[in-house]
Order: structure tokens, then C-alpha cells, then sequence
């Protein structure tokens, strides 16, 4: 069994109350670090700890936390990212609405590391029902005193807001969240600045996803040096996997970074091998918009070595034969799935949520899920491959924020490991199931 | 701050973007740009048409940038080194963003007022394709009233944000934003509104594409018909100095002036605009400097015919022949 940090105490009943998630050892982060600690320290022990931002980037969060500016007389934010909105993700959903007060101890805890004053919960609009859990767990801090004027008797005073967005994909950009929370149109902002100097309110602003911050806990609880034992090389500590597709298990797992990926797949502690015996075909390892990888890559790397569970073995090659570890979005395709039809759901998705506001994105995403269509609807030809690749070439690395990205990964991919699949389509040797898609055309109708 | 530019090196001061310092340098390596204007604040980093590639961030951190950047939004570094018009990547990656731009453009440039003074023409021109590589339905707008002087004609908009941005910098309320996302975003009043304030014409002259036109202009002539004059009035709500473009002793239209880079050197009142369509209102100063390889300076018949006149005996000496004499 691995070791798991965050979400060990899920099966206890209500262990979303206070009563019983203080009985558990809840709130000693905000203890310890209150009392027996300078804010200076925390961050200390969040860089020992070497805890990587577990919304999708991977980037240090020890290393953000020291960029944030400190100028004199001037508020500072900590704004958490609850807008969990990549296809394949919903490991904050679970951790929110079972245990909240993990995530509000870490907002304490964090804050304090900080020296931010006020913070808020960015929660997705379709997670309304999540954002109630949270207020009500806020509204049990503030009565108890973890939250508000001069927490456990010492000068730091902490309030903590639920804002809940418009649900939309593009405000979990981290600037695009701040315009939303300023309550201006969910637009990224042109960096630089980078909200670490200017961020919400033109204020120094850190955003980080709810699993970093709930991660910050067990951190300041056994140490960063002890925490940074788990896992491998870089990757250090646990880290929460969304499973979904065509696995006998989905859920959410804790795993400890390092575990191989054939491991996850098979074994009975997490996905349990893929469902009716089928084999598997590809993995989509990181939530929609990292490189989709086919059976044999996903589970060895080019060079033959088993392929893991970290940032580094999963990037490993990269986008010609690697993917991402991503926010964890663990998606498993078996034999008949097919690729384009996926490709074509995805595509959907960020054309769908596309914001309009730079040009290679706006018509890109558009542009490319019409040839889509065509491969659905059989009138695809073959230059119409080539001319996929040509559009999202156009798009990665063009546009103001990541969706650009993010919707030009996967079509790359796909055509990059499974071309073939494409081709039969457009010679018309094979044509794709698309009665699904007429079923939700006329629900949505 | 020393930057180096396609190869030429200049001193600039600190907080000088990328693109301000190719302008300084010349037409040659200045990106093209649809919605910067130097102006009006936070304009620019939308269109992506002036993207370069920094090949050396700065002489204390030389490693390069590893995407391209938007030089209207990029400031410099002292010893950064910036391609521009001799990276290749450059070019093609700028080929494709007008590629996006047109994609869902109706070109209907032969009906179009803008056409003749229009950056998304001459964009095309400079660096797009021949031909279209998008065979599905162009988007379509419904057309918007937003007042009794400017057109609003969405389906040519290629939303820069520029007429946004005055709206929320020239005039004290802003009535017209963007509404909806992706490439469902249109520029609009949300429940229909008028556009009036003292400043709203200058809407048209930001607007890079036909989207807002001038109603008092409409369909009256093709800009190249008409000659550009400089003029003035003494205006207590602007500068007064704006530009009449003439027909015989008509004033067909009333824009601001205009720079090198096509953006207004100053922006000019509605009343100037759109209620001072005589002559006797103006006191002229002079007839305006045109580039001479702009359409507008096509305006001189004598010239043409020269021109044709001219071509003519060069082909002839090449031993060319006209199509229509062709067997």
C-alpha cells in the first residue's frame, strides 16, 4: 500500500465536519506553524519539500512562493485555483467535498507563509454544489477561530472567501482567474507581469491548485525534508490521479509519485486492468490537453525503461515519444476505441472554450474541429491529415495563454502516433461510429 | 538599451517595447500590427501579427525566448537580439495568423469602405496566401445598429479590441464591449444601444477593417477618388486638426491625420467628424503627403494614363503581348 497524505482519512464519516476532521489531527499545520514558526520558515520547508504545482504545470511551488513580491504597505493574495476544468480531471471535486478542511488548513497555513491577509476559492460554476460544502466548512472555521482576527491568539488575522466562477475553461488560466475574480471578463492577461508582482487587483498574488495547497498540510506537518523522501528524483510526495475510461476501477487515487504506470493500470489497488479483458490501446496520462501515447509507449519509455508515474519519466522523450504528468487526469482507452472520434470530443471541448481573444486560438480551434467533423461524417480526405497538422503548428506557441497549447497537443499526437487511423478514414476503409453524438445533439436540442 | 533588430543594433530607452524600437529603426523590419495602437494603453498582444523571435533574451541572460512573442506587448532588454523578417519560422508562423484572420473575413472588399486604407488588405498582400485552405460556412453576424454615424458590421471585424479600448480611454461610458467567447465573440451593445458621445467617431478611424465605418461616407466614393487635405478649425472639444478627403470642392469625409503606421496622430470630436462637411468650415493647410505606393495616391487620371502608356511600351519592347490581342 502506498503512503497517501491528502485524502488517508476520506472513508471516516463526516470527516467534513471540524468536530470530526480536528479529531483526526486536523488543524496541527495551522498549529504548528502559528506558533512555533516565522512565516519564512513555512516556505523554507514547502522548497525543502520540493512540492511541485499539482494543477498541471508541475512548476515548484516553494520557487513561486519566494518570486511573490513584498512591497511595503501593499495587500497580498492568496487565490486558490478550484477551477478544475480539464477533461479527464476531478481530483479537487473529490478532495473538497470530502474533506474541505484540508484545503482551508492549507489556505491558514499558506497564507501565514505568505503574509496574505485575505484569500479566496475560485470554484468552477459547475461545481455549485462543491463551493456550498466549503462556505459551510469556512462558516465552521470562522466560528471555531481558525478563521478571522488574531487566529489561536497570535497577530495573524486571515479571512477566506468562496468566489464561484461562470463556468468556463479558460478562467483556471491563472490571470483569466484573477479578471473573473476582479468580475471582469474571464480574459488571460498579457504577461508580463506575472500575478506573482501584479496579480489580483494589480496586488502581488500567488495562485495555486487545491491539491498544492492542501499538500502544504502534510508538509508542515512532518517536515519538508520528510515529505521530499517520497517519491522520485524531482517528483516528490503523493499526488492525486483521477482514473477514468475504460478501467475496471475509476476513481480517484492517491499514489506516491514513482510508481510505474503499469502498475496503475493493472494492479487491484488502483485502476484494476481495463474492463471485459480488453486490451488497452492508449492512455491520455495527464487530463485532455497532454500528447495522448499509445499501449506500448505509455508503459515504456523509447528507451525500453518501464515508464513511471513522475513529471520526468512521463516527459520523458519529449512530445515525439513522452506525454505529461499534467493535473493527473488519468484517462485509459481499450482496443476499440477510436482515436479521432476522441480527438474530435477534445477539439469540441477547447473550441467550445476558447475565449476569443487571440486570433490563432479563436479560428484555430474552430477551424480544426470542422475537419473533425469530416472524419466523423466520412467526407475527410487525406490532405485533410496534413492539414490538420499544419493548423495546430500554427497555433502552439502562438497564442496569449496555454489553450492555445492545450488544444493543439492532442490533435499533434494523435496524428503523430495514430496517422494510420486517420488514413483509413479518409480512404474510406473504416467510417467512425457517430450515433452517440446524434443522441446528445437531440438531448441538447 | 542597445537591441539588436534583424541585424541593425539601436539605443533605446528603457520601457520601449520590441515594436516601438523596429519603428524607430524603419519600415523595413517593423512587424505589421492590427491592434496596437501606440495611443491607446493595453492595446496590442491580441491579433498576434506582430510576433518575433528573440534569439537572445538580454547580455545577462542570453538564452532565447522558447516561444515567439508579441513585440507590441514584449519590452526590450539591453542587448536583446530580435528576428524578425529574416527568421523563417517568423514569417510562416505570421502566414498563418493571417490565415486566421481571413478565414472567417467575408472579403468583401469590392463593397467594402474601407478597402484602399485597410490594414487587413495590405496584410494580405504582404504576407498571405493566394488562396483560402477553409472550405466551411464563413461566420455571420447580424448587423447591429449603434447609432446615426457609424456602421457597425460585424462579419469584417477581426476583433482587435482597439474600438474597446476608446470607447473606455476617450469617452467617459463605455456602452459596447465584447460579448460571447471564442469565435462566437462579437463586438456589441448588449441590448441594443446608441453609441453617443463626443468622441465615439474615432471608433472608425482605429477600426483596421471595414467593421465600423463612417455612415456620412457610405458608398459615396472609393477612397482613392478622393484627395486627402489637411485642415484645421479652431474646436473647443478637440485638437481641430483632422483631414478632409475631397471630391472637386466636396468634403466627402472628415478623418483624423493619420502617421506613418496608419494610426491618428490626434483624435478629433464627432462634431469635426461628422457636422463639418463644408469647406468654408475648414481652414485648409494643404494637401496631404501620401506614399506613393498607397492606392490613394492613384488618384491623379493623368498619371495613370501615363503609367498605362508606359507599361505598354515596355511590354512591347519585351515582345509581350496584351491578353486581349493574344491569338
Amino acid at each position: 500500500m502506498g503512503r497517501k497524505l491528502l485524502i488517508h482519512n476520506d472513508h471516516i464519516p463526516n470527516i467534513h465536519t471540524l468536530e470530526v476532521y480536528r479529531a483526526h489531527g486536523g488543524y496541527a499545520s495551522v498549529e504548528k506553524a502559528l506558533k512555533k514558526m516565522q512565516p519564512d520558515q513555512v516556505t523554507d520547508e514547502v522548497k525543502k519539500s520540493g512540492l511541485r504545482g499539482r494543477g498541471g504545470a508541475g512548476f515548484p511551488t516553494g520557487m513561486k512562493w519566494s518570486f511573490l513580491a513584498k512591497p511595503e504597505g501593499v495587500p497580498r493574495y492568496l487565490v486558490c485555483n478550484a477551477d478544475e476544468s480539464e477533461p479527464g480531471t476531478f481530483k479537487d471535486r473529490y478532495l473538497m467535498e470530502k474533506i474541505p478542511h484540508a484545503l482551508i488548513e492549507g489556505m491558514i497555513t499558506s497564507s501565514f507563509a505568505l503574509g496574505a491577509k485575505t484569500s479566496y476559492i475560485y470554484i468552477r460554476g459547475e461545481y455549485f454544489y462543491v463551493a456550498r460544502i466549503v462556505e459551510a466548512a469556512i462558516a465552521e472555521a470562522y466560528a471555531a477561530g481558525w478563521l478571522g482576527k488574531n487566529i489561536l491568539g497570535t497577530d495573524f488575522s486571515h479571512d477566506c472567501y468562496v468566489q464561484v466562477g461562470g463556468g468556463a475553461y479558460i478562467c483556471g488560466e491563472e490571470t483569466a482567474l484573477l479578471e473573473s475574480l476582479e468580475g471582469k471578463r474571464g480574459n488571460p492577461r498579457i504577461k508580463p507581469p506575472f500575478p506573482a508582482v501584479a496579480g489580483l487587483w494589480g496586488c502581488p498574488t500567488v495562485v495555486n491548485n487545491v491539491e498544492t495547497i492542501a499538500a502544504v498540510v502534510p508538509i508542515v506537518n512532518m517536515g519538508g525534508e520528510e515529505y521530499a523522501k517520497i517519491g522520485v528524483g524531482k517528483s516528490t510526495g503523493t499526488k492525486l490521479i483521477s482514473a477514468s475510461g475504460h478501467i475496471n476501477k475509476p476513481g480517484v487515487y492517491e499514489i506516491e509519485l514513482g510508481i510505474t504506470v503499469e502498475d496503475f493500470i493493472y494492479s487491484d489497488e488502483y485502476c484494476g486492468g481495463i474492463r471485459n479483458g480488453k486490451k488497452l490501446k492508449a492512455v491520455v496520462a495527464g487530463g485532455s490537453s497532454v500528447p495522448i501515447l499509445p499501449t506500448e509507449l505509455i508503459l515504456k519509455t523509447a528507451k525500453g525503461e518501464p515508464r513511471l508515474m513522475t513529471y520526468e519519466s512521463l516527459s520523458d522523450g519529449g512530445f515525439l515519444t513522452g506525454t505529461m504528468l499534467g493535473s493527473g487526469g488519468f484517462i485509459a482507452m481499450d482496443e476499440d476505441t477510436s482515436i479521432v472520434k476522441n480527438l474530435f470530443t477534445f477539439s469540441r471541448f477547447y473550441h467550445h472554450e476558447s475565449c476569443g481573444q487571440c486570433s490563432p486560438c479563436r479560428e484555430g480551434t474552430g477551424w480544426m474541429e470542422k475537419i473533425l467533423k469530416k472524419f466523423l461524417d466520412g467526407t475527410a480526405n487525406e490532405s485533410d491529415v496534413d492539414l490538420l497538422w499544419d493548423i495546430q503548428s500554427k497555433i502552439e506557441g502562438k497564442t496569449i495563454c496555454p489553450l492555445g497549447e492545450a488544444a493543439a497537443w492532442p490533435v499533434a499526437a494523435a496524428i503523430r502516433h495514430f496517422k494510420h487511423e486517420f488514413i483509413e478514414i479518409a480512404q474510406k476503409k473504416k467510417f467512425v461510429d457517430i450515433s452517440h453524438y446524434d443522441r446528445l445533439n437531440k438531448i441538447r436540442a | 538599451m542597445k537591441v539588436t533588430i534583424d541585424g541593425i543594433e539601436i539605443d533605446v530607452p528603457k520601457g520601449t517595447t520590441i515594436l516601438q524600437a523596429a519603428r524607430m529603426i524603419g519600415a523595413e523590419v517593423a512587424p505589421p500590427t492590427m491592434c496596437y495602437y501606440s495611443s491607446l494603453k493595453t492595446s496590442g498582444g491580441y491579433c498576434r501579427t506582430c510576433i518575433v523571435k528573440v534569439t537572445q533574451g538580454s547580455t545577462a541572460n542570453p538564452t532565447p525566448m522558447p516561444k515567439p512573442v508579441a513585440s507590441c506587448r514584449t519590452e526590450v532588454m539591453d542587448g536583446m537580439v530580435v528576428e524578425n523578417t529574416i527568421n523563417k519560422d517568423v514569417l510562416e508562423a505570421r502566414k498563418g495568423v493571417v490565415e486566421f484572420l481571413l478565414m472567417n473575413h467575408p472579403l468583401d472588399c469590392p463593397v467594402c469602405d474601407q478597402a484602399g486604407e485597410c490594414s487587413l488588405q495590405d496584410l494580405g498582400y504582404e504576407h498571405g496566401a493566394a488562396t483560402t485552405r477553409y472550405e466551411f460556412p464563413r461566420r455571420e453576424f447580424e448587423r447591429i445598429d449603434i447609432g446615426k454615424y457609424v456602421q457597425l458590421h460585424m462579419n469584417r471585424c477581426i476583433m482587435c479590441f482597439r474600438c474597446v479600448k476608446v470607447a473606455e480611454q476617450l469617452t467617459d461610458n463605455r456602452v459596447h464591449g465584447v460579448m460571447h467567447r471564442g469565435d462566437a465573440a462579437e463586438i456589441s451593445t448588449y441590448i441594443e444601444n446608441v453609441i453617443e458621445n463626443e468622441m465615439s467617431g474615432n471608433v472608425i478611424d482605429v477600426c483596421p477593417v471595414g467593421a465600423l465605418t463612417d455612415k456620412t461616407f457610405r458608398f459615396k466614393s472609393r477612397v482613392w477618388f478622393t484627395k486627402p487635405v489637411d485642415a484645421s478649425c479652431d474646436c473647443k472639444k478637440c485638437s481641430g486638426k483632422v483631414r478632409l478627403w475631397m471630391k472637386g470642392e466636396e468634403v466627402l469625409r472628415v478623418t483624423a491625420r493619420k502617421d506613418q503606421w496608419g494610426e491618428a496622430e490626434e483624435f478629433i470630436c464627432n462634431t469635426c467628424r461628422f457636422e463639418k462637411k463644408k469647406v468654408s468650415d475648414w481652414k485648409i493647410e494643404g494637401p496631404t503627403q501620401v506614399n506613393r505606393h498607397s492606392v490613394i495616391s492613384q488618384n491623379h487620371y493623368n498619371h495613370l494614363n501615363e503609367l498605362k502608356v508606359q507599361v505598354m511600351k515596355q511590354q512591347k519592347a519585351l515582345g509581350f503581348m496584351p491578353i486581349d490581342k493574344r491569338p
